[in-house]
């Protein structure tokens, strides 16, 4: 066990945990932060996705003696009031079935435009193709991240 | 208006005044937890009364509804309260809507699972609402000495024209629970809706947005222990014996210790097949404590019936295909007298593998079981059949069993199989503190209630005119036996034979959305396709001609054949206009037609150019299930569900080696993602105001039937293998 102080949507916090505790479950069962979600735990689903220094990174690897002062934003911390514009476009188009995989997709769609804020429909692939719906929401999320580009 | 006995459901329609104390409020007490929107805080009410178990009146208007059944993302959540707002006649913006939890005494069929909710649950929904609304206006019609038949309502507003009258519904809110339940209500007539056939947005969706806790894995409590299991390897396998005590004393490891889930005098249900009896536990305080522990924990397992590989179901299904059935599950007229005289004969074989189900939320549930008291929250698509068995495995009255449900990270029927809420709750019980269980990604994959292996051969016979004179189907399955034998074609041939079999494995199978429609549709609309090709004719108008023959002079008894031929070869035309079938687009097209979960629904899908799996440009999709309720969460659905066909036809397989699953995680089983999956979708309704059928499920089959339809015209041949990416030709040379 070690004491890591995190700085987290804004804000500093400690925990005290094992080292190699990824951050998706240092931020779900120590930080009641459970917007982050579990999907795989080997960075090929994209439900943990998070931005470390805005860059989208998936939490289910990342240990948290890796982290140091990086910048870490979770869905939470996205928007004060949820109104962030990727997340106005998903209520706008009406994306989620499930919901459970949104806020990644929502995460990483959100550290694209702030990099390309006019991307392709090839980029919007790329760049999204780490993030698996079970519920086959895809066409909608193109849609939604098309329409927050524009805002 | 339609007059209707209140019979149905009546029990939720006594009032119940121990309604708002006991074990329903701990169920809402998490679930209200989430945030309010800003305008829902500024408008709750001082006070809440309760007309009937499924809504209450706030004295400002504002009106909460309960939504009865689990919801998994098929949007149920948001369209069964509309229902019950449509005949309550209030504004959609006055409703605040809940989960309600399992509670026999008030809702019927608390279940997610056949595309039903809707369809079972359209009468009583608008009962609920259409009896408020009658008592509400009683309560104003004695408050205003007038006749109740000379009030109106709309949007929640209460109206009497001759004397001037008028007040919200919170006004008369309290009046109102002392009238009494009326026998009968007056139900809208369907011109008269103003929210049913109307967009509504998912309710949960700002929640969603913004990663606020709604899942099973989101619970968290005071003092609550997280739980992992270990399963078997292998299927065939139980436990033997394991060296726990290095485990034990890993950093925040409480206890690790082997268990049966289900002791054999368990009263079982089908909600619990695919149940592992015996199972080791790892409890700890943390997720990450367990999953190392877990890691080091040295398991010996021993082997207790056959080690099965897919190999082996592939060739006993493959024999069972050579294998008449002894009594053929129908036959009409001489199929081997018709193929003696056809003019030609077209004969394939489909195939498809295991799958898993994949919610992207693994299995988990919270129990906290103490001597008194069973308290159970999580995903679970059948909580009425998961209290029952908690009932015999705990030895405990329903009575001290609360079950309650979280919104759900995806359903397509595992949850319907609550076994990981049972072992939660043996778990507690043991530890005798509150647990929440989870599985890993791994332990969901490999833990089996999988889609079944199917095979099934198909044998045609035409005449010299192309007409079909003669169908033969014969398929089989790995527990489960496949064929429909009375839906399409049967009805539409003189000569049919259908004949099914089983092959009994220990790979524990379930039912998977759309549950062998999800197989059987894309082989029987492939199959069709080639046949109409035999016969020289336009595959969409080949069915339709089949259609006609179902219509005009069906073979054997119409009420036997399992479907509607004028409602089929009605979204067949729909789909037919739509997507101007007929006309050269220049791109590689396929249609086909399903009915399934009471709904109808026929597709024609467009590839791109090129490539050995070319990506689908467009689907345009009609439908016919009845009465929309909500147009934009319907669309999603179907959406949805032809992604889910598509994608798992073209990628996915659970394959085993000595009964062992050789996947286990997203690296090995593939799923479609964003760059695979359609580019453009329509989708168009029939209108006809029939009630409601099934929406979750009906698209998805069709969707595999139309694809190979087209893949077929890109490439030049025939997709006969899920999935149909490994399913290359062989090399020559």
């Amino acid at each position: 066990m070690a004491t890591f102080k995190l700085n987290i949507n804004g804000k500093e916090q400690e925990v005290d945990v094992d080292p190699s505790t990824p951050v998706l479950w240092v931020l779900r069962d120590h930080l009641n932060l459970v917007g982050t979600k579990y999907g795989c735990g080997i960075a090929q689903c994209g439900a943990c996705t998070i931005h470390l220094n805005g860059t989208a990174t998936r939490a289910c690897m990342l240990t948290v003696s890796s982290v140091g002062n990086s910048e870490i934003t979770t869905i939470e911390g996205l928007s004060e009031e949820g109104d962030h514009p990727v997340q106005k476009a998903w209520l706008e188009v009406d994306v989620p079935q499930c919901g459970y995989c949104q806020a990644g997709q929502i995460m990483t769609a959100s550290a694209l435009l702030e990099k390309n804020p006019n991307p392709s429909d090839e980029e919007i692939e790329m760049a999204m193709n780490g993030n698996i719906c079970r519920c086959g929401t895809y066409t909608r999320i193109k849609k939604a991240v098309k329409l927050a580009a524009k805002s | 208006m339609t007059l209707v006995k209140t019979k149905i459901g009546r029990r939720a329609f006594i009032r119940n005044t121990g309604l708002a104390s006991g074990g329903l409020v701990i169920g809402f007490s998490w679930l209200a937890s989430c945030k309010m929107t800003p305008e829902q805080v500024n408008s709750l009410p001082d006070e809440w009364f309760d007309l009937n178990g499924f809504l209450k009146v706030g004295d400002n208007g504002m009106v909460t509804i309960m939504s009865p059944n689990p919801e998994i993302g098929q949007n149920v959540k948001t369209s069964m309260p509309m229902i019950v707002a449509e005949e309550l006649d209030t504004a959609w913006k006055n409703v605040i809507v809940e989960q309600a939890p399992l509670n026999t005494d008030i809702f019927t069929r608390q279940l997610a699972g056949g595309s039903q909710s809707i369809r079972q649950g359209w009468e009583s929904l608008r009962m609920a609402g259409a009896t408020a609304r009658h008592m509400l206006k009683e309560a104003a019609a004695q408050a205003w000495g007038v006749s109740v038949d000379e009030i109106t309502t709309k949007d929640g507003v209460l109206t009497h024209e001759g004397s001037g009258n008028s007040a919200g519904y919170g006004e008369m809110a309290s009046a109102a629970t002392a009238i009494e339940v009326p026998e009968e209500v007056q139900l809208k007539d369907n011109g008269d809706f103003s929210i049913i056939g109307t967009d509504k947005k998912n309710v949960d969706g700002k929640k969603i947005v913004t990663g606020k806790p709604l899942y099973g894995l989101d619970v968290y409590k005071e003092g609550m222990l997280t739980a992992m299991i270990v399963h078997p390897p292998a299927f065939g396998m139980k436990f033997k014996s394991m060296n726990a005590e290095s485990v034990k004393s890993m950093p925040g490891i409480k206890d690790v210790f082997h268990f049966e889930a289900y002791p054999e005098d368990t009263e079982k249900r089908w909600s619990d097949g695919g149940a592992i009896p015996e199972l080791v536990a790892i409890v700890g305080d943390s997720t990450w404590e367990c999953m190392q522990a877990k890691k080091a924990l040295d398991v010996e397992w021993e082997e207790v019936s056959k080690l099965e590989s897919t190999s082996y179901h592939d060739q006993v299904l493959a024999s069972l295909l050579e294998k008449p059935q002894e009594e053929p599950a129908r036959k009409d007229g001489d199929v081997d007298a018709a193929f003696a005289k056809a003019a030609k004969i077209v004969e394939s074989t489909y195939s498809a593998p295991y799958l898993a189900h994949n919610t992207m939320e693994p299995m988990n549930f919270f129990a906290h079981v103490t001597p008194d008291k069973a308290e159970l929250l999580g995903p679970i698509q059948t909580p009425e059949f998961l209290e029952q068995t908690l009932v015999s495995r705990l030895g405990m009255p329903a009575e001290k069993i609360d079950v309650m449900m979280t919104r759900m990270g995806g359903g397509f029927g595992r949850r319907l199989y609550g076994t990981f809420a049972v072992e939660a709750a043996a778990i507690s019980q043991k530890m005798n503190a509150p647990v929440k269980l989870v599985y890993s990604r791994e332990d969901d994959m490999t833990q089996g209630t999988y889609r079944p292996s199917y095979k099934v051969k198909y044998k045609a016979g035409l005449d010299e005119n192309g007409n079909l004179i003669a169908w033969h189907v014969r398929g089989a399955g790995t527990n489960d036996d496949l064929i429909f034998e009375n839906r399409f074609p049967a009805g539409a041939v003189d000569n049919y034979l259908a004949e099914k079999h089983s092959l009994q494995t220990n790979v524990t199978t379930g039912a998977w959305r759309a549950p062998r429609s999800n197989f059987i549709a894309g082989a029987e609309q492939a199959f069709m396709d080639e046949v109409a090709e035999a016969a020289g004719k336009d595959p969409l108008e080949f069915r339709l001609e089949l259609f006609d023959r179902a219509i005009n002079d069906p073979v054997g008894d119409p009420e036997t054949n399992d479907y509607d031929p004028e409602r089929y070869a009605g979204v067949l035309k729909l789909v037919k206009e739509k997507a101007n079938w007929g006309s050269e687009t220049g791109k590689a097209r396929g249609v086909a037609a399903y009915y399934c979960h009471n709904s109808y629904v026929a597709q024609v899908l467009e590839l791109e150019d090129g490539g050995d799996m070319p990506r689908v440009d467009k689907i345009t999709c009609a439908v016919d299930c009845g009465i929309v309720i909500n147009p934009l969460a319907a669309k999603n659905q179907i959406e949805g569900g032809m992604i889910d066909g598509i994608g798992h036809s073209t990628f996915s397989a659970m394959t085993f080696e000595d009964g062992r699953p050789e996947q286990s995680n997203f690296d090995t089983y593939r799923l479609m993602r964003h760059s695979e999956a359609p580019k453009n979708i329509e989708v168009h309704f029939v209108d006809n105001g029939i009630d409601p059928t099934g929406l979750g499920e009906p698209s998805l089959p069709p969707a595999i039937g139309a694809l190979s339809n087209a893949l077929y015209k890109a490439t030049g041949r025939r997709y006969y293998k899920q999935p149909f990416i490994n399913d290359k030709p062989p090399l020559v040379g």
